[in-house]
C-alpha cells in the first residue's frame, strides 16, 4: 500500500516537474538568469520598452538589470524571482493595468540605481535636511524618459 | 479485539498519511494547472507574434471596400466599424436623436441640432445654408450619409468638391482622371454634388490613408498634397512632397489633416484649396482671404462679405503643446492598444476623453478624473470666451442692421461690415474647431480676443 502511494506521488510529481521543465525551456526561462536585455523582451509586452531603450541615452551605460534590479547577488535574484513570479501570474491571468505602471518597490530599486551612478550630482542638489524619505523628489519625476519612453 | 483496523494509533497514522497525500495532490495539481495555463498563454502569445496578420485576400490600389481590407486586418476593421458609436462628451460628441425616415432622408437617427442648442448661430450664418441645418458631427461611419441628406442640400447647390472629404475618393479620382489623381479631382470638383456622388460608395476607407501593399501611411487627398506644399513653400521649402518627405510620426497627423482643416472652393472651377499660403494660424488664414477678397456669401442681415470657417483641427493642433512635443493626432485619437501579443492603433477614432486611459495616461500619470477635469477646465474657459465673442458679434450685427435702417453713411457701414467679416471668421474658427480650445488653449484665446476686438471696432466705426 505504502509502495503504491509512493509510486503514485512520484508519478504525479514527475508529471508536474515535466510540465514545469518543459515550460521553463519553452519560455526561455534560462535567459532570465542572464543580464541580456533581449531576455526582457521575450515577453512581447516589453518589446516597445526594449526598442526605446536601444535608442535611449542610457543604452551604452546601463542595461535593464542595472536599473531594475538592486546590486548584490542575493537581492538581485530575489528581485528577479519575485518579479518573475508576479509578472507570470499577471500575464497568465490577464489582470494588469494598461498602460503598465511600475510598482512602488520596483520604483525604489530604480531610484536607488539613479542615485548610485549619479551620486555626485545628487549630493550636490539634494536638500540637506529631509524630514521624511518620501519628501525626496524622485529622479524620474522629471527624467521620466531617460531609460525608455513610458 | 485484535482487529488491526481498530488499533487507534495505526488508524491515526493512516489517516495522517492520506491527508498528507491529499494535500500533496492538491498542491501539485494547483501548481501544474498554473504552469500549464502559463504554458498555453505563452504558446498563444508566441503564435500571435509570429504572424501580425494573415493575408487572406490580395489588396490592390483599387480595393476601396473596407470589408475586403478587414478580412486581412480584422482587429483594425472592428475598430473602424465602431465609429458608428454616438457618445457625448461635455462639449462635443454626438447624441443619437431619433427621427422618422422619409423618402428624401432615410436616416432614422441623426445628431442633435447645434442651431437649436445655440440659436445665435442662425443669426451669425444668416443667408447661408448652415443657418438651415447644422448638427453635431457624428463618427466617420456617417460622413457620407450625413452630407448627402443634410437640409443644406435643399437650399444650396453643392459642388462635387464636397465629396473630397465625405467619401473615399482616391480610387474614384484616379478612375475619373484616367489614372491621374489630380485630373480626376479637378473633374469631380466641377460636377454637381449628386452627379459626383454616383462615383463614390464608401465613407473614408482604409485606402485613403494606407498603402495597400505595405500598409504604410500615405496622403491621397489632393487638397492636402497641394495645401501642405503651399505651406512649406511659405516656410522656404520648395516642391514639398508629403509622401516622400514627411516622417512617419508627421504622417500620423498628416493623414488626418487631409480633411480636418479649414478650406475654401477657389474660382469657378471650385478647386478645393487649403488657405495655408501665409501660415496655419486663424489670423494668417484670414490675412490670405483678405488679400484674395474671397467670400463665402453675403450676410443676409448686413450684406457683409463673410466667410465660413470649417473644422480647423489640424491647424489648431499645430499651435498647441502636443504638436510641439511631437504628439500626433493618432497618438490620442487612435491610441495604441494591446490585443494579445500585438500592439495596434485603435481604429475606433473618437474623442480621447472617452478613452482617457489609453489616450492620456500613457504619458500623463494622473487619475482619469484629474485628467478629465483638466480637459474640461480648458474647454469651459474657451466656451465662455466663445460666448463673449459671439455676443459681441451679434451686437455688431444688430448695430449694422439698425444703422442701415436709420441711413448711416455708406462708407461707415462698409467699414463696419469689413470688421464683421473679420470678427465672424475668427470666432467661427474656434467655434467650428472640434476641441473647444483644447488643441491649443492660448491660441484659441488669442484668436477669440481678436474677434471681440474686431466686433467692438466695428461698432465703434458706426458712431
Amino acid at each position: 500500500m505504502k509502495a503504491i502511494l509512493l509510486l503514485a506521488s512520484a508519478t504525479l510529481l514527475g508529471v508536474a516537474s515535466g510540465v514545469g521543465v518543459f515550460t521553463f525551456g519553452y519560455a526561455r526561462g534560462a535567459s532570465y538568469l542572464t543580464n541580456d536585455p533581449a531576455a526582457c523582451a521575450n515577453c512581447h509586452i516589453m518589446q516597445s520598452h526594449y526598442d526605446d531603450w536601444r535608442h535611449s541615452s542610457h543604452r551604452s551605460v546601463a542595461a535593464c538589470n542595472d536599473c531594475h534590479t538592486p546590486p548584490g547577488l542575493v537581492p538581485k535574484y530575489a528581485t528577479k524571482a519575485s518579479n518573475g513570479f508576479w509578472h507570470s501570474f499577471a500575464f497568465t491571468t490577464g489582470r494588469f493595468h494598461e498602460p503598465l505602471r511600475i510598482k512602488p518597490r520596483n520604483r525604489e530599486v530604480t531610484e536607488r540605481a539613479c542615485r548610485k551612478c549619479h551620486a555626485a550630482i545628487v549630493e550636490a542638489i539634494e536638500p540637506v535636511v529631509q524630514h521624511r524619505p518620501e519628501d525626496a523628489t524622485p529622479c524620474t519625476r522629471c527624467h521620466a524618459t531617460v531609460g525608455h519612453m513610458r | 479485539m485484535n482487529d488491526p483496523s481498530s488499533d487507534p494509533a495505526k488508524t491515526l497514522r493512516r489517516r495522517r498519511l492520506w491527508t498528507m497525500a491529499g494535500l500533496v495532490f492538491a498542491a501539485v495539481t494547483a501548481v501544474t494547472a498554473g504552469v500549464t495555463a502559463m504554458l498555453v498563454s505563452i504558446f498563444e502569445r508566441k503564435q500571435e507574434a509570429r504572424n501580425p496578420f494573415h493575408r487572406v485576400v490580395e489588396l490592390t490600389d483599387d480595393t476601396v471596400d473596407p470589408a475586403v481590407w478587414g478580412s486581412n486586418f480584422p482587429l483594425q476593421y472592428d475598430g473602424y466599424r465602431r465609429t458608428v458609436d454616438q457618445v457625448r462628451t461635455r462639449y462635443g460628441g454626438s447624441e443619437a436623436v431619433p427621427r422618422t425616415p422619409s423618402d428624401a432622408d432615410p436616416r432614422s437617427v441623426v445628431a442633435q441640432s447645434r442651431l437649436e442648442e445655440d440659436p445665435r448661430l442662425r443669426r451669425m450664418w444668416a443667408g447661408y445654408a448652415f443657418s438651415v441645418d447644422f448638427r453635431e458631427e457624428r463618427g466617420h461611419a456617417y460622413m457620407l450619409a450625413d452630407q448627402e441628406f443634410t437640409q443644406r442640400q435643399n437650399v444650396a447647390r453643392q459642388p462635387g468638391t464636397c465629396l473630397h472629404c465625405h467619401a473615399s475618393v482616391y480610387v474614384a479620382y484616379r478612375k475619373a482622371g484616367g489614372g491621374d489623381l489630380i485630373k480626376g479631382f479637378e473633374k469631380l470638383n466641377q460636377l454637381p454634388y449628386f452627379e459626383a456622388r454616383k462615383h463614390v460608395t464608401h465613407p473614408v476607407a482604409c485606402i485613403d490613408c494606407h498603402d495597400p501593399k505595405t500598409m504604410q501611411l500615405r496622403v491621397t487627398r489632393p487638397g492636402f498634397i497641394e495645401g501642405i506644399r503651399a505651406l512649406k513653400a511659405s516656410q522656404g521649402i520648395s516642391d514639398y512632397d508629403v509622401n516622400t518627405m514627411a516622417t512617419r510620426q508627421e504622417m500620423r497627423a498628416f493623414v488626418c489633416g487631409q480633411c480636418h482643416v479649414e478650406y475654401y472652393f477657389r474660382g469657378p472651377e471650385k478647386r478645393l484649396t487649403y488657405p495655408w499660403f501665409k501660415g496655419l494660424k486663424g489670423d494668417e488664414i484670414l490675412a490670405y482671404y483678405e488679400e484674395t477678397g474671397f467670400k463665402d456669401w453675403s450676410h443676409a442681415v448686413t450684406g457683409a462679405p463673410v466667410l465660413k470657417a470649417q473644422h480647423p483641427e489640424f491647424e489648431m493642433w499645430s499651435e498647441g503643446i502636443h504638436a510641439r512635443s511631437g504628439v500626433s493626432c493618432a497618438d490620442c485619437h487612435m491610441p495604441y492598444e494591446r490585443v494579445g501579443a500585438m500592439k495596434i492603433s485603435n481604429h475606433h477614432v473618437r474623442s480621447p476623453v472617452l478613452n482617457l486611459n489609453n489616450a492620456c495616461q500613457t504619458c500623463h500619470k494622473w487619475p482619469e478624473e484629474e485628467l478629465r477635469t483638466r480637459v474640461e477646465t480648458i474647454q469651459s474657459r474657451t466656451h465662455e470666451m466663445r460666448d463673449v465673442a459671439m455676443n459681441a458679434l451679434l451686437a455688431l450685427i444688430d448695430d449694422i442692421e439698425r444703422a442701415q435702417a436709420s441711413g448711416v453713411a455708406g462708407e461707415k457701414l462698409d467699414e463696419a461690415r469689413r470688421f464683421q467679416r473679420k470678427a465672424q471668421f475668427l470666432l467661427d474658427f474656434i467655434e467650428a474647431e472640434n476641441s473647444m480650445g483644447f488643441h491649443a488653449p492660448q491660441e484659441a484665446a488669442r484668436i477669440l480676443v481678436k474677434s471681440v476686438d474686431f466686433s467692438r471696432q466695428g461698432q465703434a466705426a458706426l458712431r
